[in-house]
């Protein structure tokens, strides 16, 4: 072993050489390009540089600068990170059993960054996601968009909006889930009704927040609660909607009009049912496809053609793992199973990238492949929609984050012995998935 | 009274044949997975009264005057689902349709999967519309002892009309899943609290069946004891016409499935085994095939170490597997073994032995091989259709045909 001070040299070096491979443009050329924006080229560069990209296109459009360095993606199919618009990864959770509407509750409070789940994501190519609080609540607290940068704490995940603030949505679920015993609703009347009373508290706490014009004594007391609700109705935070039943979907529909938030359905099982009435009320959707219908009530008439019809319709549709409904690494077999029952190739693959950049409202930074945008992307082995293929690499903001020829990336792509999640905390009130999951497969305690 | 009564019986003769007898087929594919020998190229499979009549390369079997000809792109033998609880856990998910667990009691053998079994449940067509014929179903692995498994057709009939072999397995589990899960009023026996425990009653029940079986054999007939149904179906185990399924996921629960079956000299199958790469060489010694857990389970709990590669890593060692769907208590409620084997097929499995574990390897694990799982004359005509490759996420099945009664309810 070198002497200590050797020792710090090489460190500094390695640290310098690494912020100068920084700076250099990286060209990946080769690779059949997906831009998402445009039409596929057969043999295209993507060139990025300090975590934007700056040109796409083919080989003789785009000029690599000298000096830059080249990864050869020959063989490989590059399309733009994929986008989870509802996911449960890092073992988050929400609200708790007191109360059925919790919007101060932040899953930025809760989550671990360090979760195999996270490192999961990436290997299945995903690169920026709505990480949300269970579906148990009314009102369950506020989601995260987060990029799946490396990360050592939860900050380095964040997406920053230009006031400073984290980038996230505000996670409400109707139907069943949310019903049980006092506090908590016990019908859908009920449940609507109780929505409705708190945005209207809302309203009027934040016309108090006017009227007072910065004035400390009129000032109402700060409530977390109502504040969040404001963000809501000011539209900053879009709402990320639970919801299964046609009925269900269109309560969501008339509460958004009678507040005048912007709103996106999530699972949408019955979307199929009121496909016309989603589209003229210019909502999106959320879709998830399982592998069969039921598991629920509410999902008993669940059909893989929901996504082809509501594209039929005019809805903008994106695609949702719900992990660990639907496990992360194979999020293409969404879009793929779509495809398998009606829709377009287009909008099955802009249903995991554009689409859900928009029902995140982070279209203008994410979501295809453009000048200016950040450089997230991912590698393929092949088509993106074929079982055959695999996620090779994912990069997000032009760094790395998953090779599937290393060691440890292969074991979390594939599972085994140290892929798994041991350190997943048993929460109560079904406050994630997992509880559900673990709930009626009749596991312990 | 005489003349009406017997006009509906003349109809029904009339009508009968044509509704009782399946018709005569020819099923052409443009490769045709026989999964007894070489694919065929441009194949044919004739049919008539529900059987395989001829199979082989259009050039060499013809078709006969009045056979209805069916045409896909691929086709296989009918999917076997070898392990799963459609028609017993239902698509509802409520108290009604949810027969896959009885919870008074850890250790009941005697429940019978035929006395559950609801071949009308949604989900027994949803797998039969992805190519799945045959499924190995009953009692979920999610007690010590939760009762038994049976194989069925999946036309939708009935129990009786569907069945193949009534009581297939029995199922057992070990580690977590199998431990005290119930929390029901009313419970009468008290479930294992740990691992030790749930061996420790797996035992003491197994030695109070090998004593049953020498009372009854016993000369003086006045002695013998009453029949118990639990034990008389736990011997079945001892001389091997109904194997124990055994569900272990963790490395030390196979080794003790494994110790169970040395010590009593059961016949079992190994079931999930999520440490399987663990513990290969044990396994592999056993002999005992294994039916793997779904590719897509859930990696949690007592199968956080499953692999998506699993499956390829016990074929290349030379174990005997079959995939499966298994128990889902929640969504999906259940898994398609087409969709499992596709993942396992595109990870280190490779697509025939991928397709062999959902036909043929599965039908000689559940030793129903001499009616199903490949495409040979005489054999049931349980054939499955494909536009396209049968794995891949775009393709469709575009008909099942079970005994040769064509299901189509258009391309899933």
């Amino acid at each position: 072993m070198l002497p200590r001070p050797l020792r710090q040299l090489a460190l500094f070096m390695g640290l310098a050489v690494l912020v100068c491979a920084q700076e250099k443009p990286l060209a990946i050329t080769g690779a059949q390009i997906i831009p998402i924006a445009g039409d596929p080229i057969a043999h295209g560069v993507l060139l990025v540089q300090h975590g934007k990209i700056l040109a796409v296109g083919s080989a003789n459009t785009v000029k690599i600068p000298a000096g830059a360095d080249v990864l050869d993606a020959t063989g490989q199919v590059l399309m733009p990170g994929l986008i989870d618009s509802h996911s449960h990864i890092g073992a988050g959770s929400g609200g708790d059993g007191s109360n059925p509407i919790q919007p101060d509750a932040r899953v930025l409070d809760s989550l671990d960054v360090r979760d195999a789940s996270i490192q999961k994501a990436r290997a299945g190519g995903i690169t920026a996601v709505n990480v949300m609080p269970g579906s148990g609540h009314l009102i369950s607290g506020q989601t995260l968009y987060l990029k799946l940068r490396e990360a050592r704490t939860i900050d380095d995940l964040l997406i920053k909006l230009p006031d400073g603030s984290n980038a996230g949505g505000l996670k409400m679920a109707n139907g069943t889930n949310s019903i049980k015993a006092a506090p908590f609703p016990g019908t859908r009347a009920k449940s609507a009704a109780l929505v409705r009373e708190e945005y209207i508290k809302a309203q009027e706490y934040r016309d108090k927040v006017r009227r007072a014009n910065g004035d400390p004594e009129k000032m109402p007391p700060r409530d977390l609660a109502l504040e969040e609700l404001v963000e809501v109705l000011d539209g900053k935070r879009i709402v990320q909607n639970h919801t299964h039943r046609h009925d269900d979907i269109l309560t969501v529909i008339r509460l958004s009009k009678e507040f005048g938030f912007k709103v996106v359905l999530h699972h949408v099982s019955e979307g199929w049912k009121v496909a016309d009435e989603i589209a003229a009320a210019h909502v999106a959707c959320s879709v998830i496809i399982v592998d069969s219908p039921g598991g629920k009530l509410e999902t008993r008439d669940a059909d893989w053609r929901t996504p082809a019809i509501l594209e039929k319709a005019g809805v903008l549709v994106g695609f949702h793992t719900d992990d660990p409904i639907c496990d992360s690494r194979r999020f293409l077999r969404t879009p793929a199973l779509a495809v398998r029952a009606g829709m377009t190739r287009k909008g099955a693959l802009e249903g995991v990238t554009i689409a859900n950049a928009k029902i995140i409202g982070l279209e203008d930074r994410i979501g295809s492949l453009e000048p200016g945008k950040d450089a997230d992307f991912i590698l393929l082995s092949g088509d993106p929609l074929s079982i055959y293929t695999h996620v090779e690499q994912t990069w997000v903001e032009g760094r790395k984050v998953f090779d599937l020829s290393r060691p440890q990336d292969h074991l979390y792509a594939a599972g085994g012995v140290g892929a798994g999640d041991s350190r997943r905390a048993q929460l109560c009130c079904f406050t994630s998935a997992w509880d559900l999951i673990a709930a009626a497969n009749g596991a312990n305690q | 009274m005489k003349t009406p009564a017997r006009l509906p019986l003349l109809l029904a003769l009339l009508v009968a044949p044509f509704v009782l007898r399946a018709e005569n087929l020819a099923v052409t594919g443009g490769t045709v997975y026989t999964m007894a020998g070489a694919p065929l190229k441009n194949g044919v499979v004739l049919i008539r009264d529900g059987k395989i009549e001829a199979v082989g390369p259009a050039d060499t079997v013809k078709i006969p005057a009045g056979y209805r000809v069916l045409h896909a792109v691929v086709v296989t033998p009918g999917l076997i689902d070898a392990h799963a609880t459609v028609g017993l856990s239902g698509l509802l998910n409520q108290p009604q349709d949810q027969d896959m667990l009885e919870k008074s009691s850890p250790m009941q053998p005697d429940l019978r999967a035929i006395d559950a079994y609801n071949a009308k449940d949604e989900l027994v067509a949803w797998v039969r519309s992805f190519g799945v014929t045959t499924v190995n179903t009953g009692h979920a692995p999610a007690a010590l002892i939760s009762g038994q498994t049976m194989i069925v057709k999946t036309f939708g009939r009935t129990a009786d009309e569907d069945v193949v072999n009534p009581a297939a397995t029995t199922s057992v589990t070990l580690g977590r899943n199998g431990l005290a899960n119930d929390g029901s009023p009313g419970s009468a026996a008290k479930p294992p609290g740990t691992r030790s425990k749930a061996v420790a009653m797996l035992r003491d029940e197994l030695i109070k069946t090998q004593e049953y079986a020498k009372k009854r054999a016993g000369k003086d007939e006045a002695k013998r004891p009453g029949r118990d149904l639990r034990y008389e179906t736990l011997l079945r185990a001892f001389d091997g016409t109904q194997p124990l399924l055994v569900t272990v996921n963790r490395q030390q629960d196979i080794i003790s499935a494994l110790r169970l079956a040395r010590e009593f000299k059961l016949q079992i199958i190994l079931d999930g085994c999520a440490d399987a790469q663990l513990v290969l060489a044990e396994i592999k010694a056993s002999g005992f095939p294994v039916i793997i857990h779904p590719t897509m389970q859930r990696s949690y709990e007592d199968m956080e170490n499953l692999s998506v590669e699993t499956a390829g890593k016990l074929h290349a060692a030379g174990i005997p597997i079959a995939l499966q769907s298994s128990y889902e208590g929640y969504v999906p409620k259940t898994r398609v073994v087409l969709l499992e084997a596709g993942v396992a097929a595109a990870n280190g499995l490779g697509f025939e032995p991928a397709l062999a574990s959902i036909t043929i390897d599965a039908a000689k694990l559940l030793r129903i091989a001499d009616r199903v799982g490949s495409l040979e004359k005489g054999k049931d005509a349980d054939l499955a259709l494909y536009d396209g490759d049968p794995f891949e996420y775009t393709s469709h099945c575009v008909g099942t045909l079970v005994e040769g009664q064509v299901f189509a309810d258009g391309p899933r």
